[in-house]
């Protein structure tokens, strides 16, 4: 499972993409299996695509090392979601099912030693930056193996040996941090960017805003992903603000920004890719505007009442796994026994990780005064 | 040991802790306030230039950022400048940086030092004379530094940039062009009290410019008979209790002075603290001695009387040792 997993590292990519005209994603836009290239803004460069037919070798492991981690987080989510169910993870949780393409794609894009940051909906972009399902499973059930030894829980996720530096019970309350973590990698010329995400909520916050400004005026290596799902907790982003394109905030504090399709995994990577690669070289920060929907409630346990039915059951047919495995079908990237493969080592992946953690001990009473201070 | 004023000793450790450590950095203003001192920090800002960076009016921002850094391995130290204004960067030092060494089970820490000058500063009124200390005594993961003297700023900002846990270094201008002797290199730990005037009828646990409004008091008590202490706890996390209590313990009689507002102040929680750990030490009621429940206001007369003078503090003793 290691080597399937490994995040390739960021080089130019050949686009063999048929180009369509470019399209504003809407959501209630025709579903279509083929990826779209939209119109990005100010990221991406203008190259001449030409015509192929397969993907490359090369190609095709990447795009199945997409596929599996993009498995891995939908088998890890469900896999909470049953034992949240059962009563054997408690408190709030929330699931990022439905939205895994912003992750797999997002960090797809980074290096090892590149800085992560989450929201409250963590455990996709943990996994996706490598962080071990086993102790993240563990952390969730509260147990003393757990990444936080029990004490942090959902919504505070750290995995510092994968750089997943910290999740976030706040909303925005990461956006900052991502500009400390960035400052430092522009200070030690390494290389390193710092990539924050967060929902369409965000927007609202102070936070967010001071943070756009102090990143664009220092030129920070920071990547602001936004995983706008058309929904900031119980309603819909219209009854929060008239600003319904979150880059625009971007583009208010001058920063490079666009807009694409979050389901799309490979939209997802190369726009973050080539964000990615303008900030290594000194460029300054960007913000990906990354249009999904999450299937479940806010939280497990949401009845989501504020939601059609009809609604849900459009997104779940732009499904990023469905859409994606559809293409790489297409395309003969990946074989059907791989992509069958794929989502059978996540769950047996995840069935591991739900043995592990359910096994595990609990803290003991000690733990509760342990590590407040260094 | 140098004599010096209390804004060189300032100025002379923001100085070693910048030459002795590359991974420090300041990030706002000058850690002098608008005292006539405040040019003094541009030859700071001249050897170090590429370290010390100024900030766009966002305190939430710019606190996070700091504290981002921090655990990505910086030792920052972030001038709010006046207290009041770390109310707006609440979220991010109590509810991230405090948080972030237990939340994580240990995997991060944020030595990120915070920087503000508490207090009533002459004419700030309500919005720009707060103490936040007892607030931030309220969360669990934060260290809390309160210089009194010019050996004790020095000292004190030399181990807060070393101390591994997010630190709340709390100073005030009615102490800048306070005079004391200095000793070279010198880093004081935390946890350690400091008697800054030895007495035996009395123990004042005091403060901040407290402390130097109390041994002002103890001067004139003297003159009176009254032999009064003054214990200075230097660091509110941690608390040297021990120090405290001995003092209690010589005396029998406490009186705290703390210029947070009364109600869950700094006194309200030693005086907690003292009354659990010592009551049998003690020949009478804990006095505390605290500014008024009420905003700061702005006219002198009013702003005058509304922190504990020199007066209120020999009030208080008085009360105490009758």
């Amino acid at each position: 499972m290691g080597e399937a997993l490994a995040i390739p590292t960021v080089r130019k990519r050949d686009d063999g993409y048929r180009r369509t005209a470019p399209q504003p994603i809407l959501q209630d836009a025709p579903v279509s299996n083929a990826p779209r290239l939209v119109k990005v803004r100010a990221i991406l460069p203008k190259k001449s695509r030409r015509k192929k037919l397969r993907a490359s070798r090369e190609e095709q492991r990447e795009w199945l090392s997409l596929l599996r981690m993009m498995w891995l987080i939908r088998a890890f989510e469900e896999r909470v979601s049953e034992l949240f169910a059962r009563g054997q993870i408690s408190g709030l949780l929330h699931l990022g099912i439905g939205q895994e393409g912003v992750a797999a794609g997002a960090c797809g894009a980074l290096r090892p030693d590149d800085y992560v940051f989450g929201g409250h909906r963590a455990h996709a972009h943990a996994i996706a930056k490598g962080a071990d399902p086993n102790r993240l499973m563990a952390e969730l059930a509260g147990r003393a193996a757990g990444y936080c030894r029990g004490k942090g829980g959902s919504m505070h996720v750290v995995a510092m040996d994968a750089g997943f530096v910290t999740a976030t019970g706040v909303v925005g309350g990461t956006i900052p941090l991502a500009l400390g973590a960035a400052f430092v990698g522009k200070e030690k010329r390494q290389g390193q960017v710092a990539v924050v995400f967060f929902g369409d909520g965000a927007g609202q916050v102070g936070a967010f805003h001071e943070s756009l400004n102090i990143a664009s005026l220092w030129k920070l290596p920071v990547i602001f992903v936004c995983e706008n799902n058309g929904y900031a907790e119980f309603t819909p982003l219209s009854a929060h603000t008239l600003v319904s394109r979150l880059a625009d905030h971007a583009r208010t504090y001058g920063m490079p920004n666009s807009t694409i399709d979050g389901n799309d995994v490979l939209a997802v990577k190369e726009a973050i890719g080539a964000a990615v690669a303008r900030a290594r070289a000194g460029k300054g920060p960007a913000f990906v505007e990354c249009l999904t929907y999450r299937l479940r409630g806010h939280y497990e346990g949401d009845p989501a009442k504020y939601r059609e039915l009809s609604e849900v059951t459009g997104w779940k047919s732009k499904d990023p796994i469905g859409r994606f495995s559809a293409v790489l079908k297409k395309k003969r990237a990946v074989s059907p026994e791989e992509m069958a493969q794929a989502e059978c080592d996540a769950r047996a992946r995840v069935e591991e990780a739900a043995q592990f953690a359910l096994s595990a001990p609990w803290p003991e009473p000690e733990e509760v005064a342990s590590q407040v201070y260094a | 040991m140098r004599e010096m004023a209390y804004y060189e000793a300032k100025l002379e450790g923001l100085r070693e802790a910048l030459a002795g450590d590359e991974r420090v950095c300041l990030i706002g203003g000058s850690f002098m306030s608008q005292s006539p001192r405040r040019g003094l920090f541009s030859e700071i800002q001249k050897s170090f230039r590429d370290r010390i960076l100024s900030v766009p009016i966002s305190e939430l921002g710019y606190c996070g950022l700091a504290t981002g850094a921090a655990m990505g391995g910086l030792r920052p130290i972030v001038d709010l400048s006046t207290g009041s204004f770390v109310y707006e960067a609440w979220p991010q030092v109590v509810n991230e940086a405090a948080n972030a060494f237990y939340m994580s089970g240990g995997q991060t820490r944020a030595p990120v030092v915070f920087h503000v000058f508490h207090g009533v500063r002459g004419g700030g009124a309500a919005q720009h004379s707060g103490s936040p200390q007892a607030m931030f005594w309220n969360a669990p993961g934060l260290e809390i530094v309160l210089p009194s003297s010019p050996r004790d700023v020095k000292g004190l900002l030399k181990a807060a940039v070393r101390s591994d846990n997010p630190t709340i270094f709390v100073d005030h201008v009615g102490l800048l062009e306070v005079r004391g002797t200095v000793p070279d290199d010198e880093v004081i730990p935390f946890g350690q009290a400091d008697v800054k005037r030895s007495g035996s009828d009395v123990t004042v646990i005091a403060t901040s410019l407290m402390v130097q409004r109390s041994l002002s008091a103890a001067e004139q008590l003297a003159r009176e008979g009254i032999q009064v202490e003054v214990v200075d706890p230097r660091t509110l996390v941690p608390l040297d209790m021990a120090t405290l209590l001995a003092s209690v313990k010589k005396t029998g009689r406490v009186v705290i002075v703390d210029e947070c507002h009364k109600s869950c102040g700094v006194a309200a929680e030693i005086a907690a603290r003292i009354a659990e750990e010592g009551f049998e030490m003690l020949k009478a009621p804990i006095r505390r001695v605290a500014t008024y429940d009420v905003p700061v206001p702005y006219s002198p007369p009013l702003e005058e009387f509304i922190a504990p003078s020199e007066a209120r503090i020999a009030g208080a003793i008085r009360a105490a040792v009758r």
